[in-house]
């Protein structure tokens, strides 16, 4: 072989070897949200802009303001998500990502970034995937499917009740829903800090939206990184939509359940047994 | 008329020029060997601040200056949707019965400076027939105390003593917003002295000069004119206002005193009105979306009033004559480069002054901000004025026309949400016909010439910091 063919064919093959390895960079830099298509590189201005303070320029979570916040920014690097559309252990879609950060996280200091563009918010999202090489060796799960909800009764919401004393929710949750539970001071999360149960009658949406199909997607998908595990294998989706309709008589919002609910306390109240280590849920 | 008006920078000696940046160098260097914080600024305030930034925010939600400033203390889309919200989350830990105790919604802004102002055909009295004046050196601007905040949950206040450079103190703002009435973010109801909605917001805007920070847009009112009014002045009144859930759709009007914000009921018993409309779009991968707007403004101002001794009674003006202002602006992205073009139209009635007609006048301005970090950012302005009619027939019609252009930039040595600085440097010039320069640069006397062409000049480098 000649010098200079032997030149070209080295050349050639680094060439196809980068190229290939462009790609392969190139794919896992990019978000899909709809018909938009986020790109990571014009993401990282955006998260240095808006993210880092907090989430760290790394997105190890290790910010200026990481240490004065509670609860404390998400870990990038971990690749662990609360709010999926996912099985729990699987990593989120590019649209629960951008779900998320459009939305914020109620009672958090992560506001909502709705106000940015979709392109920019998708771009960032991009970007958050580099911080993981779980996003480069694993693929999002299957978004579960979530069947239609049935009209809220008061049958559901007690059923719903007899399954938050049943599955032990009031534990955490508190027996009224107020973050209260026997166990809610010994909750850590998956970094070992203190983390606190949802507090249903101070806040106005939940942590991962405002629907109940939102509140039903946490059921089944659990809030991963969190002690709130997943009910997938636990509870039937129909049992799941009564659980619904029972925590939504817990908020202090003028909900169809909560109407509901008020309606027959009016007359049932002192059929109601106590949730908690001697309760009966249900009332029955 | 660029070119002209470039032409007449030349003429200026060039000794101030090679002066200040000899100074503006050293003081870079200095900067730079402090390690990016200046140790100079712990004795100085004073003259009053016309802009807003405002760290005690910053403090509270723990986010960077960047998260709600394009570069502070102009606002983004983020920052214009907190503010929208009554500088709320809307986290449902907005009230302050969430934060720590220790939590106080203040925040100071100063801008120590070295300046140098040139203004030509100046009356002096030893020079009754005109000289260049040029004034330089060290000096302070004022200090502005935000407190700003949430009172409870959709209750928002605003409160900003300040304090300018000879002692005098003053009170820029002082409110009370209702939020999002009815869960509504269409329903906002605010009460006291504030800032006009105005897009381009000469409250939160990137210009610190004498010559470069005011817009003549907002300011400008023919030679002999009676009236006060200024789109730039906060005002006295009550705003109902409005936003989409994202506020790329916003909505204000206003019904405010007829005393261009001046406390105290000095002026009539009529009232002005101010509407703005905008909308935004997603379009494009620039830093923000791209904006567009109208706003107008109807007003009034007494020409009669009750007197005690020849004295007029304040409160008690009548026999009001109208003037309006009507406008459209926009804020696009191309990228990192912003581009903030306005253009307004202006007519006073004329028993405002100064003679028989209405004088009539038009306004173009474009600004642009090239933002290559969060850290840096450079920018320009050019805004043109021209008189369409005068008051009175007998002056000449270029009377009052005004051209002004600067040059900038500004960069901040770090970049947390504790507090800010920024090495400012700004170059502005204008040439008004006529007329002394708004700035009040010089004698601040008009020339006796009305076709004269007065040119003034700010070079500033200063350190602008708020915490």
């Amino acid at each position: 072989m000649r010098p200079h063919t032997r030149w070209m064919a080295v050349a050639s093959g680094w060439g196809v070897l980068l190229f290939a390895a462009g790609v392969t960079r190139a794919v896992a830099q990019e978000s899909h949200i709809g018909s938009v298509t986020g790109h990571a590189p014009a993401g990282r201005p955006l998260y240095e802009r808006y993210c880092a303070g907090c989430h760290g320029d790394d997105g190890d979570a290790r910010g200026e303001n990481a240490q004065w916040i509670d609860p404390r920014p998400r870990d990038f690097t971990m690749a662990v998500f609360k709010c999926r559309s996912t099985p729990t252990g699987t990593l989120p879609t590019d649209e629960d990502l951008f779900n998320a950060m459009t939305r914020g996280f109620v009672t958090t200091n992560m506001p909502p970034w709705v106000a940015l563009t979709p392109q920019g918010r998708a771009d960032m999202v991009a970007y958050i995937k580099t911080f993981s090489p779980k996003w480069k060796t694993g693929k999002p799960g299957t978004p579960i499917t979530i069947p239609p909800e049935p009209a809220p009764s008061i049958e559901s919401i007690r059923h719903g009740r007899e399954l938050f004393q049943k599955m032990e929710c009031w534990k955490c949750h508190g027996p009224t829903g107020h973050g209260d539970g026997p166990s809610a001071a010994t909750l850590t999360d998956n970094k070992d800090l203190p983390i606190h149960p949802y507090d249903f009658s101070s806040g106005s949406r939940f942590m991962c939206g405002v629907t109940n199909r939102d509140l039903y997607k946490i059921f089944m998908t659990g809030l991963d990184g969190t002690p709130m595990p997943s009910f997938a294998d636990d509870i039937k989706p129909a049992e799941a939509w009564d659980l619904v309709h029972f925590l939504r008589t817990l908020q202090p919002l003028d909900t169809p359940e909560a109407a509901i609910w008020k309606a027959w306390l009016a007359s049932h109240a002192r059929e109601l047994k106590p949730i908690g280590p001697e309760g009966g849920g249900g009332g029955r | 008329m660029v070119r002209g008006f470039l032409r007449g920078a030349g003429s200026v000696q060039g000794s101030w020029l090679v002066s200040g940046v000899v100074t503006c160098t050293c003081l870079v260097v200095a900067m730079a060997v402090s390690g990016g914080r200046s140790r100079a600024y712990t004795a100085y305030s004073l003259a009053v601040h016309k802009t807003e930034a405002i760290p005690a925010f910053a403090r509270k939600y723990g986010l960077r200056c960047s998260a709600c400033h394009t570069v502070w203390p102009e606002l983004n889309a983020f920052g214009q949707r907190f503010k929208d919200n009554g500088y709320q989350l809307g986290n449902d830990r907005d009230s302050p019965m969430w934060q720590s105790p220790a939590y106080w919604p203040i925040a100071m802004r100063t801008t120590p400076q070295w300046h140098l102002e040139s203004t030509t055909h100046q009356i002096t009295d030893a020079a009754p027939a005109g000289k260049t004046l040029r004034q330089t050196g060290f000096d302070l601007s004022g200090v502005d105390f935000l407190l700003l905040g949430t009172l409870h949950k959709n209750i928002t206040f605003g409160l900003v003593p300040t304090l300018d450079a000879d002692g005098t103190t003053g009170l820029e703002a002082a409110f009370v917003r209702f939020d999002n009435l009815g869960q509504s973010p269409w329903a906002n109801l605010k009460v006291g002295k504030f800032e006009l909605d105005n897009l381009l917001s000469e409250k939160r805007f990137t210009w610190l000069s004498n010559n470069g920070g005011f817009l003549y847009a907002y300011h400008f009112l023919p030679s002999g004119s009676a009236n006060n009014f200024g789109f730039g002045d906060n005002q006295i009144g009550a705003e109902f206002s409005g936003h989409s859930f994202n506020s790329y759709t916003r909505y204000s009007v206003a019904l405010l005193t007829t005393d261009d914000g001046e406390p105290g009921l000095p002026g009539g018993k009529s009232m002005d009105a101010m509407f703005t409309l905008s909308q935004a779009f997603a379009l494009g991968g620039g830093l923000g979306p791209q904006r567009v707007g109208v706003f107008g403004y109807l007003g009034h101002r007494p020409t009669t009033f009750e007197t005690v001794s020849g004295t007029a009674i304040p409160g008690t003006g009548t026999d009001n004559k109208s003037f309006y202002r009507i406008g459209a602006t926009a804020q696009l992205w191309l990228g990192n480069l912003e581009l903030l073009p306005l253009v307004s139209h202006a007519q006073d009635d004329a028993a405002l002054g100064p003679g028989p007609d209405k004088p009539t006048w038009n306004n173009a301005l474009l600004e642009a901000h090239y933002v290559a970090t969060p850290r840096f950012m450079v920018q320009g302005r050019y805004e043109l004025t021209r008189m369409s009619t005068q008051g009175d027939p007998a002056t000449p019609k270029s009377l009052g026309d005004a051209d002004a252009i600067a040059l900038g930039f500004r960069y901040y040595p770090f970049m947390i949400s504790r507090d800010g600085m920024a090495l400012h440097g700004e170059f502005a010039m204008t040439r008004t016909t006529g007329m002394a320069p708004l700035s009040g640069d010089g004698s601040g006397v008009d020339p006796a010439d009305p076709a004269t062409k007065v040119w003034s000049r700010s070079l500033l480098l200063a350190f602008d910091f708020a915490f």
